[in-house]
């Protein structure tokens, strides 16, 4: 048990001094190997995560047409592999084997570089998602803000795709996804503050730590009566800004073809949804580390624990997908300035009033 | 210099470079949009260097405001602005004297701060997690520019709440 709960910290240091190891012979001078040592274990780190991302997305993108498929009563992927579990291959072999066109009347460098502008800050967040325990790849002091940093900045690269792509519903799009993400930031950034309220820190570890009393009753989730609200209103704003239905105006297909990835084809589109799947895996990430205590849970080791988190909270985007409408576009930008905006003040408000209390409570 | 250092400084002139470049394309090119894009890149680049320097609030903090909100609004108004989307727009006007002057002024004003400022150099690296002690910086010493800001942007969110309303 206690193997598989240090399965990968226990590889990380063994890796650690079979490298310290191996220098120790080589004759350089001790910071050189020092240096040497930290490159080489953060590349790993960094392939462990550009492995873990794009193995994700699979599962994700093969989940979601099997659950949704089941909700609507369909079968779904079922050709490609025993269960259509082959289906995500065939799709990437078919994303990068497709003709890439560029419109003629495109910005074509913006055009270009949309897709990969929109994919770095979703792989930078994973610098600072806590995968288990001691399994962070960088426990920033401002863990939270740096998330929500990173997810603003997909909006510049939504805009380049936009306008780069000279195509009217291209740009119909990204205004669209422009405003929204904007707007739904705003009660996002304001739950946590009452998170921030609680436990008076940003460091994502920190935040797990403080969570881990009472067998799982202090979980913030169960901070009555501010936590389930805060959860609730940071899960649906979280959802908006990763444009999941019923928040996808901006690529809803009935109005505008695909937004602002109109003009796309092959693995620059293939980039965009990668993109899209990965936010919204982040966003489970961050609301399971944020409000369900993180990896902490009994019998299972931290990194299972956190996936299972996660995936239920994916599984509850993906039902919100199967389930219900998109809505209309002055309808999201009230529901955000009308219903989140106000919710999240007042929790703020009701939360500080109630502090001596929680505090007292051990939350 | 040890290794580390030597790495520090070259971390430090490749993102100066991205700053610089993004500047460059900033002022330099006549298509609106791509100086915005331009200067998004010199926004990152200076919240790169804040991070070199273990700043990483204000790192954070320069990103989320500047790169998601300042940035962000001048796309809008690029895009909204009918006619400045066309590309090649004549790089002088009537006021590229006015400007020049005034951009001049600039640079020699903050050249002669840069100059003339003593800039310690502490030998010693913060360890401590420096973001509690900005709050409470911003709760007892700057008590009143903190409110005065706060009342604005309240008041600002408020205004919103009431157009939407309408």
């Amino acid at each position: 048990m206690d193997f598989l709960n240090n399965l990968f910290t226990n590889l990380y240091d063994n890796v650690k001094v079979l490298l310290v190891d191996a220098l120790k012979s080589s004759g350089l001078p001790a910071d050189a190997q020092g240096v040497l040592v930290a490159l080489v274990l953060a590349v790993i780190v960094i392939t462990a995560i550009l492995i873990f991302a794009p193995v994700t997305f699979l599962a994700l993108t093969y989940l979601e047409r099997k659950l949704v498929g089941r909700m609507q009563n369909r079968i779904g992927a079922n050709r490609v592999g025993p269960f259509g579990l082959l289906q995500p291959i065939a799709d990437m072999i078919k994303m990068f084997t497709k003709e890439d066109i560029i419109p003629a009347n495109a910005d074509r460098l913006v055009h270009t570089l949309a897709p990969i502008a929109i994919l770095i800050p979703t792989v930078m967040s994973f610098a600072v998602v806590p995968f288990g325990r001691n399994m962070q790849a960088l426990d920033l002091n401002v863990g939270l803000l740096y998330i929500v940093a990173m997810g603003s900045l997909g909006t510049i690269a939504v805009f380049m795709a936009g306008f780069g792509s000279s195509n009217k519903f291209a740009l119909i799009g990204g205004m669209r996804a422009v405003a929204q993400i904007i707007s739904y930031e705003i009660p996002q950034v304001l739950t946590l503050v009452t998170i921030l309220l609680l436990t008076g820190t940003m460091s994502l570890q920190k935040i797990i730590d403080a969570q881990s009393g009472w067998g799982g009753w202090q979980w913030y989730v169960f901070a009555f009566p501010v936590g389930p609200i805060a959860f609730i209103v940071y899960f649906l704003s979280a959802l908006a800004e990763v444009n999941r239905t019923p928040f996808d105006l901006p690529e809803g297909e009935s109005e505008i073809v695909a937004g602002h990835m109109t003009e796309y084809s092959g693995m620059k589109f293939g980039m965009f949804y990668f993109a899209e799947f990965l936010n919204m895996f982040i966003v489970c990430m961050i609301a399971a580390t944020l409000f369900l205590g993180g990896w902490q849970g009994p019998f299972l080791p931290p990194w299972v624990w956190m996936l299972v988190k996660t995936y239920a909270l994916v599984w509850i985007a993906f039902w919100f997908r199967g389930t219900l409408p998109r809505f209309r576009i002055d309808q999201l930008m009230g529901f955000a300035w009308k219903v989140l905006v106000p919710i999240a003040l007042i929790n703020i408000f009701v939360t500080t009033v109630l502090l001596p209390l929680y505090n007292s409570l051990g939350f | 210099m040890t290794i580390p250092e030597l790495l520090t400084h070259l971390a430090f002139f490749v993102f100066g470079a991205l700053t610089l470049v993004g500047a460059l394309i900033t002022v330099g090119t006549r298509n609106l949009l791509h100086s915005a894009l331009g200067l998004v890149l010199a926004l990152v680049g200076v919240a790169a260097i804040y991070f070199l320097l273990e700043a990483e609030f204000l790192a954070v903090v320069q990103i989320l405001v500047y790169v998601g909100a300042i940035a962000v609004l001048i796309l809008f108004a690029v895009m909204l602005t009918r006619g400045l989307m066309t590309a090649g727009l004549p790089a002088f006007n009537g006021q590229w004297i006015a400007a020049a002057g005034v951009a001049l002024l600039f640079f020699f004003i903050f050249f002669f701060i840069a100059i003339g400022t003593h800039w310690p150099i502490k030998n010693f690296q913060v360890t401590t997690d420096l973001t509690p002690k900005i709050g409470e910086q911003l709760m007892t010493t700057y008590v009143l520019p903190f409110e005065v800001a706060s009342l604005l942007l309240l008041a600002a969110l408020v205004g919103a709440i009431v157009i939407a309303r309408e």
